[in-house]
């Protein structure tokens, strides 16, 4: 068999709104115990997209800070892919809009996903797979979200926004992937039946048969492809409904708080559902040296997991700090709004024709 | 029917492509056919930067139908390092942040839509550098 | 060239007008300026409009207003420069009698602005500025002038109590207009307490939005001695310019360069300079507007607007009255009516006929119509015989 093509990441960027809601101002206007959801679901507050941000705006600015960091011409990139529940059009893609904006069009493929949380990783596993297949240099794949939780719901504290974009390619790479494994089946355990504003959920069923079931037989599988265990890895990444669960099937795993701790991002950001082990990923690559193992498994409701092992490279160092960094964007200058302004924002108040 | 208006403007909105009179080096936002100053007719097309300063600025207060549900926003003419100047909101700051001089950077957001089921139309606004 | 006089104006109260349509409110207006011309017909009719399209749904006004003032099948066109229309409409009559084309032209402005609500209203004026790249984005009327202000202030000290000298002078002149919409007076420190539209600009910096229609009749000099003997005024002089459509792309954004070049273009025309000017209407949409334009008019130095209009020298009785009717603030602004409107008060002001707001021995007068941010710009000087 012949060696397969090394691929991976060329150029990383992240996107994260500027708003802010606290937990506690939810819980004010639910009347519920704002205490026992910060220490149930592990954060603090979460990304509010503002009335002119949307999957689309993020993704163009991940996408441009993904350019900076490295010196491919926008015309090479063979694919855009984005994945996201939340794309402003149902009909009419995200794809084109942002290949428009990055000046990529029209020698291009674009595709939209949609797989909940799962699509980021996804649109990142499709865009490797076309360029190791030598279909093109470079691919494109972003995971954003601005994800609703319905009014009052446990969703609401944890539903917020951001975006990660990576370029792949076989050359100049920053973080080589090593390999990849994917775990699905069939479980509804969230959905969005069509023409519905808010989510579903099947409460405490999205828990153990669902996100934990499916990351840990992710992670398994690929630990098992690769011969590898968790001390082979300076850092993790899982996908972040919550603050607590990565933590939890981090610990199941066998990997520590300091692996997971640079893309945890949860507790202050919330989940960014496609976003999340995505943005995940770049803060990690924020502070990964040469040489770290990186180990990265998504989670979509639905159900399943793809997990990558990455390999970080001596090319790291020099683009690091050409774009922001995904936690600075995350902790400078935040601003905080109230209920009110933030259901304006996502469009909760019923108005007037 | 706006759409074919959207598609028009996307050189210059999504990507902020200018014309630079090759003769006299004077940059239009948006590219024109004849330079205004040395009336050459020769351009090479350039992209404004994003970033950029405060030369004045508003807060608008009565917004027309389109923003009535954004006022109050910060508008100002934002003159970009390079050349090119735009009028842009200035958003994710406060209003006693805003004042001339103040360095900002284009992001790409969304400007306006035909309501909840029209085209969106998207382009440049201005945050804090 | 032939010499060109004014021998008749109309114009009636204006305001929220709720049980007049635009055609009524016209024709009212240019029967008054028929009759006070004592002419018995008119060889053709210009007439200035912003934007009947967005206010009531009508283009084609020119027919319409022909048919409705039973002047059909007279040739009747409509022109449009935005807020300027109704000074472009003037100066198109005054060509077409000058060139000899026409003997009898009635010019007119109109606009029926309250048929539609206040963020309608807001669009329909923001078609002035360039839709594309200023409307597109979010800026209003007030926000460019606001931004025009906000520099002024910064380039050159200008107060913001010096920009609401502007509206109370004009107010007090309104108080002695009994046509005008707001003929209130106000105190600087209303102005500085009314509500904000456009940060530095407050609602009473604004010119109001208004119904109301002004007429003119223009004929040859030599058509004016036959019908009148006496009180003939004369279109002394006559310029139009442009300067860019977007505001942010002016070199000096405080400068109204169009209306400077108009300027010189009518000044030179009539053999006139600043200081020959007896009074002046300007184009006050909002306050800063009227610092800018006395600049731009060679009444001020350059920057020092501000001070010009705290000195006391444009009010009646001061060097240059400027806005003796009470201007577009108090008076108000259906925007293609206002350059007719202030060729109007320049006329009842050269006739002695303004009664208590007259500016004494005013024998040259100059109106400044002004389109956009700046535009568009008409400037005429007009003298009494």
């Amino acid at each position: 068999m012949a060696e397969r093509k090394k691929v991976g990441i060329t150029g990383y960027g992240a996107y994260v709104p500027q708003h802010r809601i606290r937990v506690e101002e939810i819980a004010r206007v639910w009347g519920t115990d704002a205490e026992s959801y910060k220490k149930g679901l592990g954060l603090r507050e979460k990304s509010v997209p503002a009335p002119d941000e949307d999957t689309i705006t993020m993704s163009v600015e991940a996408a441009r800070y993904a350019l900076m960091r490295c010196s491919v011409d926008p015309r090479l990139i063979g694919a855009v892919y984005v994945g996201s529940e939340s794309h402003p059009y149902a009909v009419k893609p995200t794809g084109t809009t942002l290949a428009e904006a990055i000046g990529a069009t029209p020698d291009i493929h674009c595709a939209d996903f949609e797989f909940a949380c799962k699509a980021g990783s996804e649109a990142m596993f499709v865009a490797l797979s076309v360029v190791r297949a030598g279909e093109m240099e470079y691919a494109l794949a972003v995971g954003a979200d601005t994800s609703q939780g319905a009014p009052g719901d446990a969703l609401e504290y944890s539903a917020a926004a951001g975006a990660a974009a990576f370029i792949m390619g076989g050359e100049d790479l920053l973080a080589v992937c090593e390999a990849t494994y994917s775990f699905m089946t069939d479980t509804p355990d969230f959905w969005r039946r069509e023409y519905q504003f808010y989510p579903s959920h099947a409460g405490r069923f999205t828990g153990e048969p669902a996100y934990f079931k499916h990351i840990l037989g992710a992670a398994e599988g690929i630990l098992k492809k690769t011969g590898m265990k968790p001390t082979d890895f300076a850092w993790a990444v899982f996908h972040q409904p919550n603050g607590k669960f990565p933590q939890k099937v981090g610990k199941m795993l066998g990997f520590t708080q300091e692996q997971i701790e640079p893309g945890w991002l949860s507790p202050t950001l919330g989940n960014t559902y496609s976003g999340s082990s995505p943005m995940g990923l770049s803060a990690t690559l924020d502070v990964a040296k040469p040489g770290d193992r990186i180990l990265m498994i998504s989670y979509g409701s639905g159900a399943g997991s793809d997990s990558f092992v990455w390999t970080v490279t001596d090319r790291i160092d020099e683009v690091r700090n050409a774009a922001p960094a995904t936690r600075a964007m995350l902790e400078d200058h935040p601003r905080y709004v109230d209920y009110g302004t933030y259901a304006k924002f996502r469009g909760k108040i019923k108005k007037a024709e | 029917m706006i759409a074919p208006r959207i598609r028009r403007g996307m050189p210059q909105r999504y990507r902020y492509e200018a014309g630079k009179c090759k003769k006299c080096g004077k940059v239009f936002f948006p590219p024109r056919l004849i330079c205004s100053a040395c009336q050459s007719r020769e351009f090479e097309t350039i992209r404004l930067n994003r970033l950029g300063k405060v030369l004045t600025y508003t807060i608008i207060r009565v917004p027309p139908s389109q923003f009535k549900d954004e006022a109050p926003y910060a508008m100002g003419v934002v003159e970009l390092e390079g050349g090119g100047r735009i009028t842009a909101q200035i958003v994710d700051c406060d209003f006693d942040d805003v004042n001339i001089g103040m360095p900002v950077k284009i992001e790409f957001r969304r400007i306006q839509a035909e309501g909840e089921s029209g085209v969106i139309g998207y382009g440049y606004k201005c945050v804090p550098a | 060239m032939r010499d060109v006089a004014v021998i008749g104006v109309g114009m009636q109260k204006w305001g929220e007008l709720w049980e007049k349509s635009l055609r009524d409110i016209f024709v009212e207006s240019a029967l008054l300026a028929i009759e006070d011309a004592g002419v018995d017909k008119i060889d053709s009719m210009i007439i200035g409009c912003m934007s009947s399209g967005l206010f009531v749904g009508q283009e084609h006004i020119g027919s319409l207003l022909a048919d409705y003032l039973g002047a059909a099948p007279v040739p009747a066109t409509r022109v449009e420069t935005a807020c300027a229309s109704g000074g472009a409409a003037f100066r198109m009559g005054f060509i077409e009698v000058a060139s000899g084309l026409s003997d009898i032209v009635l010019v007119g402005g109109v606009e029926k602005m309250t048929d539609v609500g206040g963020d309608e209203a807001t669009y329909a004026l923001g078609t002035a500025a360039d839709q594309e790249y200023e409307g597109f984005n979010g800026i209003t009327f007030p926000g460019l002038y606001a931004m025009m202000a906000r520099r002024h202030m910064h380039e050159h000290g200008t107060t913001r109590e010096q920009l609401a000298m502007v509206a109370v002078k004009n107010h007090e002149n309104g108080s002695k207009n009994p046509l005008a919409q707001f003929p209130m007076k106000i105190t600087v420190e209303q102005v500085l307490n009314s509500v904000m539209v456009a940060d530095p600009l407050r609602i009473l910096d604004c010119s109001p939005i208004t119904d109301g229609a002004a007429a003119a009749i223009l004929c040859s000099l030599e058509t004016a001695r036959k019908i009148k003997s006496n009180r003939l005024i004369r279109v002394a002089g006559s310029g139009q310019a442009t300067d860019t459509i977007a505001f942010h792309d002016r070199d000096d954004l405080t400068a109204l360069k169009s209306t400077a070049v108009a300027a010189n273009m009518a000044y030179r025309m009539a053999g006139k300079k600043p200081s020959d000017i007896d009074l002046a209407e300007v184009h006050d949409c909002f306050t800063i507007a009227e610092i800018c334009i006395t600049e731009a008019l060679g009444f001020a130095e350059r920057g020092r607007g501000g001070k010009f209009v705290e000195s006391g020298d444009t009010r009646i009785g001061g060097k240059i009255p400027v806005n003796a009717s009470g201007g577009l603030k108090s008076k108000g602004h259906p925007v293609g009516a206002t350059g007719i409107a202030q060729i109007i008060e320049v006329v009842h002001q050269l006739r002695e006929e303004a009664g208590e707001r007259q500016v004494k021995g005013a024998r040259v007068g100059l109106t400044q119509n002004m389109g956009g941010s700046g535009g568009s710009a008409v400037v005429h000087i007009l003298e009494a015989l």
